[in-house]
């Protein structure tokens, strides 16, 4: 089985990510003999509604390195490319330090962490064409 | 030109077989450049497919003279590609190298605008409509279902999340905010209850927000008259935005650039009767 694909994501119009934290992970990545994705920032593809999002979500388990979970599922969902609950890890740029999202990057096992969606009875509110 | 319609390039570092990895310093300054200039990057190793296909044009790069180029037949499906050789281009040349082709092929270009927008936690929201009766700006629409949606990203005003404040479940999201739950941390009860208790925004941004800088305009004005100092009455009136913006938490130059008074009725009713109507078409 394939290891978990790599997407950072360099919030590139906010200072919301700390710029030592995005850059330490950055330069870990270079170093790495990984295949990985790096995007300016999620939030304006998701706002475009960029194909790229939906090529990264349908293609498996997915290691997300950016900012909350939940905004990440989001973002993802809004832009018509839900990913899959069972198969992405999002790790949070904004709380935890570099060394700790760089472990998390190269673990190879995934560890899915977006929240929950809500229950059968209810999760006809979300629009179809978000779900996966 | 709407947000969605715009045509993409992709770059791709191509570090796969046959050709030449870059140092990682080199890498590292590459990429950094090429994020900064709003690229999105595949790196691509050995073992990957150069790229699958999203429809995206490619700017392939990598060490060609010490390696041959992928094979276009490498790439999943018909989009054109494009190829620069690294091996004497700097970090620096190999961005312009990248914007003057997407100039070329007309790609958009990012930069131009915060991606400043609100995201819905569908996971919360109840489809009450609030937010789309708040927003005098037309970010919120509803989709076929009659369900809300975001729809004009880019006419949501910087760094204001007014309309968080008014969703009674704390559905809105503003991923770039400073803090949570509007930053998409988790929701605690004790958010909830602050939610419940936060100001009438409708009230400040419709009726209120005008009737005090009436007032203070006319005394400011009748100080006016006395001193003749309009830059104190500017001030003044700067003050008074700057309160307002500290209580409300919103930025200044939003409410600075609030259409009139009319406008804003004219504004609302039309929000509040879109919302009506989406509400009694609900199954
Ligand atoms: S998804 Fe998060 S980390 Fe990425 S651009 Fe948006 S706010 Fe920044
Ligand atoms: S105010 Fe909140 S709960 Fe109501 S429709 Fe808007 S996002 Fe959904």
């Amino acid at each position: 089985m394939n290891p978990p694909r790599i997407l950072y994501c360099h919030c590139a119009y906010a200072q919301v990510v700390p710029k030592e934290v995005k850059e330490a992970v950055l330069k870990k990545l270079s170093e790495s003999g990984l295949a990985f994705e790096a995007v300016p920032d999620l939030c304006e593809m998701s706002a475009r509604q960029d194909p790229a999002l939906r090529r990264l979500a349908e293609a498996g388990a997915i290691k997300i390195a950016a900012c909350y979970p939940r905004a990440v599922k989001w973002l993802f969902a809004g832009a018509k490319s839900a990913l899959p609950i069972d198969g992405a890890e999002i790790i949070n740029m904004r709380t935890l330090s570099a060394e700790a999202v760089t472990a998390a990057l190269f673990d190879p096992q995934a560890h899915p962490n977006l929240p929950a969606d809500k229950t059968a009875s209810s999760e006809s509110l979300v629009p179809k064409e978000t779900r996966a | 030109m709407s947000l969605t319609d715009q045509a993409s390039l992709r770059v791709v570092l191509y570090e796969g077989d046959g050709v030449q990895p870059l140092a990682a310093e080199e890498r590292f300054a590459t990429l950094s450049s090429l994020l900064e200039k709003g690229f999105a990057i595949t790196r691509v190793t050995g073992e990957r497919k150069v790229a699958p296909n999203d429809g995206a044009e490619l700017l392939v790069l990598g060490r060609f003279d010490q390696g041959a180029r992928p094979a276009g037949a490498s790439v999943d499906g018909q989009v054109p590609i494009h190829f620069h050789d690294l091996s004497n281009s700097t970090a620096g040349e190999t961005a312009i190298a990248a914007e003057t082709l997407r100039a070329q092929i007309h790609a958009h270009r990012t930069g131009e605008w915060k991606p400043w927008f609100p995201v819905i936690d569908y996971d919360r929201c109840t489809n009450c409509m609030q937010c789309l009766s708040f927003c005098l700006f037309g970010v919120y629409g509803v989709d076929q279902a009659q369900q809300i949606q975001v729809q004009n990203h880019d006419s949501c005003k910087t760094n204001c999340p007014a309309c968080s404040r008014v969703c009674p479940e704390a559905a809105i999201m503003f991923p770039k905010y400073k803090s949570g739950p509007i930053n998409g941390d988790a929701v605690s009860s004790d958010d909830l209850q602050r939610e419940k208790m936060k100001i009438d925004i409708s009230a400040l941004l419709g009726g209120d927000i005008y009737q005090m800088l009436r007032d203070r305009s006319e005394r400011a004005k009748s100080r006016f008259s006395k001193e003749r100092d309009s830059e104190k009455a500017l001030k003044e009136r700067q003050k008074c935005l700057v309160q307002l913006a500290q209580a409300g938490d919103i930025p200044p130059e939003v409410l600075m650039a609030l259409p009139s008074r009319e406008e804003i009725e004219e504004k609302a009713r039309a929000a509040k009767a879109k919302a009506q109507q989406a509400l009694a078409m609900q199954p």
